[in-house]
């Protein structure tokens, strides 16, 4: 086997070495989701143009995403004699620019650069690697991502990809189901589950016919780890899924896939057709006997599918309802009845690594309960926002103000929000914290999949809980009373709160029907639904207060809390909000102080925006008191 | 429409676990799901029509009613929630003077949300066939849809 696959990676070696020529420059281009909504695709056009106006040879290819989002669109180019130079904020007019003076002329524009990843200096720019962005990041899931081109088998095996597969086609079953034990791995889906434990249950069930199913439904709302993998990295999923097979002993696989992520689609089924060319699935995999057959299915846009018995269902053409306990496991009864082995895109990501570089490498990061690393999708009101991928056991606090680069416009950190729909909101005091799956339990979040939110002063809590029951009850099945009805009531009450028809008792009545929906729900997305609710009034409880007793919102962003008027005073009539505001609510003569017509208002807060720091007659007001005195009580507000 | 629907399925065998993967390939190519294609899918794999309405009822991907020629979906997932996502909704509810989920009575868009796209670093974010827009203000609303009806 190992010689069979060495004729193969001799034969990657050799294509990637033809295409990569010592003596032309390469210029790689992020060209993940994010990197193509920053305009990565026309930024390659530009730069081709450019490169064949001046008759350059070079090789542009697209790579991956390197989690640095905010910085997006990148471009690198490996010039020979130089190291490879990362460049930020790409737009094709800069990209032009760039290969003129880099290619064309012999400048590396520091200007223009974010970073290097040479070992030597590089005068005026700095090592990528010592970039705070990356302090204390490791990078095991995303080792590949933004390095090699995601389409190109070639590129994987070069980097040691499938190598792990030769390793495992050549012992037994249980001796790779001990090495996944030994590791500690857990599933990266949420849960936290023992991974070597359910693929010990699955070779133990009996059955004709066994699955593998990859979970890449990734419906959490605010994170992106999984689909980045899948552009980024394909074939070390794919690869992870057919040592599963191996070891449990399926010969069929399920890439179960979002709807919304068709690049992650496209380059999955690129993939399994190139590892299919090469023997690496298929029939008879490398001559070892092992048949394994792959196929990528595309969700349809359900939340509660991302649940295992829900996605099986699904997978089967019907209503993807999560069935109640007592079930028999999915490792036993799962697929069409049969035994099926269901793990996240990220766990599978993991497995070829462990194979090669062994259990105890990877027991060896992180944390004892919780080993290897986590992958986080930091968004929200921060300054550094993309994929990180720290060891298990780090401090939020440093997660989110030294590689995240905290809260920017100078705004006040308020709270972070993780695990989604099903975690919670933790605040300043909290973010000392390890991130591993246990810890972040106990204070009432967890680790989800890995979203991560930051929110600052200007987000309202209660709108957060609000928009996240909202969700919920959306993607509720509807088939067990509690989460049906039970959300929509929690809903309805919040949605009262921000609407400045908070009661009395409104607090202690959201924390007795969450209890309940927990206690009685059938499937985790009810009995998760209330954590964003509780946790808001476990730590932010004054600001459900300020909503009911006073009818403020402290973070101005409830509609009908709020109000935006202008100060007569300071007003000095430059019609500046009048010619901005996109509904015409605001009137006044030329040099006269101009109003807000109420009524009309959306409460966009262009006029805010838009009014000169030197005047400052825009303002937004909140409070019972406040929106009396500007002639209306809360509740009367038309939105 | 039925002939093109039976065309659509040849591809398939028939097998009843095909049905989504069927409303999919039908949905593709003819825009939704006209009750034709919901009876051959039947007829077809030889559930009945109830359950092939069923399963095509649960999921928020499948339309029973011809969508416009462009569809915006606006991000409402948290990261573009908390950088006002229904800011740019409210805007684009007022520019094409539908609500969410409608159609213009042209049939030139169709207004949709999404929870999320998995672009949240570029929060928020529109989304117009498959290409996202990122970093979305409402004052770019106009040139998205401009750019999107540029290409038909
Ligand atoms: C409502 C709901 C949604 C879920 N969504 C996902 C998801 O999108 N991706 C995922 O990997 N796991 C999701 N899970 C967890 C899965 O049920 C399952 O635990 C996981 O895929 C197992 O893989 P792991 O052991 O590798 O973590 C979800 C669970 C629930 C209850
Ligand atoms: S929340 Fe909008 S792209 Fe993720």
């Amino acid at each position: 086997m190992q010689q069979v696959f060495e004729t193969i990676a001799k034969q990657s070696r050799a294509a990637w070495k033809a295409l990569h020529r010592e003596d032309i420059p390469q210029i790689l281009i992020g060209s993940a989701t994010c990197g193509r909504g920053t305009g990565a695709l026309d930024i390659m056009r530009a730069i081709q143009r450019k490169l064949d106006e001046n008759g350059i040879q070079a090789l542009v290819k697209e790579v991956g995403c390197i989690g640095m989002c905010y910085a997006e669109a990148l471009v690198d180019i490996i010039k020979p004699g130089f190291p490879r130079i990362s460049y930020s904020q790409m737009t094709p007019e800069k990209a032009t620019e760039l290969v003129e003076s880099f290619l064309v002329g012999d400048d590396p524009r520091p200007d223009m650069a974010l970073g290097h990843f040479g070992d030597q200096a590089l005068e005026g720019i700095p090592r990528l690697y010592e970039l705070p962005v990356f302090d204390g990041q490791e990078r095991v899931i995303l080792k590949n991502c933004g390095h090699i081109d995601p389409e190109s088998i070639d590129e994987y095996i070069l980097q040691g990809g499938y190598s792990g597969l030769v390793k495992s086609l050549e012992s037994q079953p249980e001796e790779i189901i001990e090495k996944v034990s030994q590791s500690g791995l857990r599933g990266r889906g949420g849960a936290g589950f023992p991974t070597g434990r359910k693929w010990a249950s699955c070779l133990r069930a009996q059955g004709d016919q066994k699955y593998v199913i990859c979970n890449a439904d990734e419906g959490d709302p605010g994170a992106f780890m999984d689909r980045s993998v899948l552009e980024g990295d394909p074939h070390s999923v794919i690869e992870g899924m057919i040592i599963a097979g191996y070891a449990i002993g399926a010969t069929r696989g399920y890439m179960y896939v979002r709807a919304e992520y068709p690049l992650a689609i496209f380059r999955l089924k690129k993939a399994i057709a190139q590892a299919k060319e090469r023997n690496l699935l298929g029939e008879n995999i490398l001559g070892s006997g092992f048949d394994f057959e792959l196929e990528v299915f595309q969700g349809a846009g359900a939340f509660v599918c991302g649940e295992s018995t829900a996605l099986v269902l699904s997978i089967e053409g019907n209503r993807g309802m999560p069935k109640p306990l007592p079930r028999p496991r999915t490792t036993e009864k799962g697929l069409w009845d049969k035994p099926t082995l269901l793990n996240n895109v990220k766990t599978f990501s993991m497995v070829p690594q462990i194979m090669n570089r062994g259990p105890q490498w990877f027991a060896g990061i992180g944390t004892e309960g919780s080993p290897g690393t986590a992958v986080f999708a930091l968004t929200g009101k921060i300054e550094r926002s993309g994929l990180v991928e720290v060891p298990m056991g780090m401090e939020l606090r440093r997660i989110i103000e030294k590689i995240g680069g905290g809260v920017p416009d100078g705004r006040a950190f308020k709270a972070v929000q993780t695990g989604g729909p099903s975690g919670g909101c933790l605040p300043d005091e909290m973010l000392s914290l390890p991130v591993d799956f246990d810890t972040l339990d106990r204070a009432g979040s967890m680790m989800g999949s890995g979203g991560m939110v930051v929110l600052d002063d200007s987000t309202c809590m209660v709108d957060v809980a609000k928009y996240f029951l909202d969700f919920t009850c959306e993607e509720s099945c509807g088939q067990c009373v509690p989460c049906r009805l039970g959300t929509q009531q929690m809903l309805a009450i919040l949605e009262d709160i921000c609407a400045g028809q908070g009661r009395e008792g409104d607090i202690e009545q959201l924390l007795a029907l969450g209890e309940s929906i927990i206690k009685t729900s059938i499937c985790g997305l009810g009995k998760s639904a209330p954590n964003p609710v509780l946790s808001t009034i476990k730590y932010f409880r004054d600001e459900y207060e300020a909503h009911i007793k006073e009818k403020r919102c402290p973070a101005l962003v409830c509609h009908r809390l709020i109000l935006y008027r202008i100060d007569e005073e300071k007003c000095s009539g430059c019609g500046l909000c009048l010619r901005s505001c996109p509904v015409q609510a605001i009137s006044g003569e030329k040099k006269e102080p101009h109003q807000i017509a109420d009524e009309e208002c959306t409460r966009c807060g262009i006029c805010l925006d838009v009014c000169p720091d030197r005047f400052g007659a825009v303002e937004c007001i909140t409070g019972q008191e406040n929106l009396a005195s500007s002639g209306r009580d809360g509740s009367e507000c038309p939105h | 429409m039925r002939e093109k629907v039976r065309e659509i399925l040849t591809a398939f065998d028939g097998d009843k676990s095909q049905v989504i993967p069927m409303l999919q390939a039908i949905q593709h190519e003819v825009g939704y799901l006209p009750e034709e294609g919901m009876e051959e899918v039947a007829s077809y794999t030889g559930l009945r029509r109830s359950k092939v309405y069923g399963t095509a009822t649960f999921y928020s991907q499948f339309y029973f009613t011809p969508q416009g020629d462009h569809e915006i979906k606006v991000c409402l997932g948290t990261a573009c929630h908390v950088k006002g996502a229904m800011n740019l909704m409210d805007t684009l509810e007022r520019e094409l003077g539908i609500r969410c989920g409608e159609t213009t009575t042209d049939n030139k868009y169709s207004l949709k949300r999404v929870n999320c796209v998995g672009s949240c670093a570029l929060a928020p974010v529109v989304m117009v066939e498959d290409h996202v827009y990122g970093r979305v203000e409402t004052k770019h609303v106009k040139g998205v849809l401009d750019k999107s009806a540029a290409s038909v």
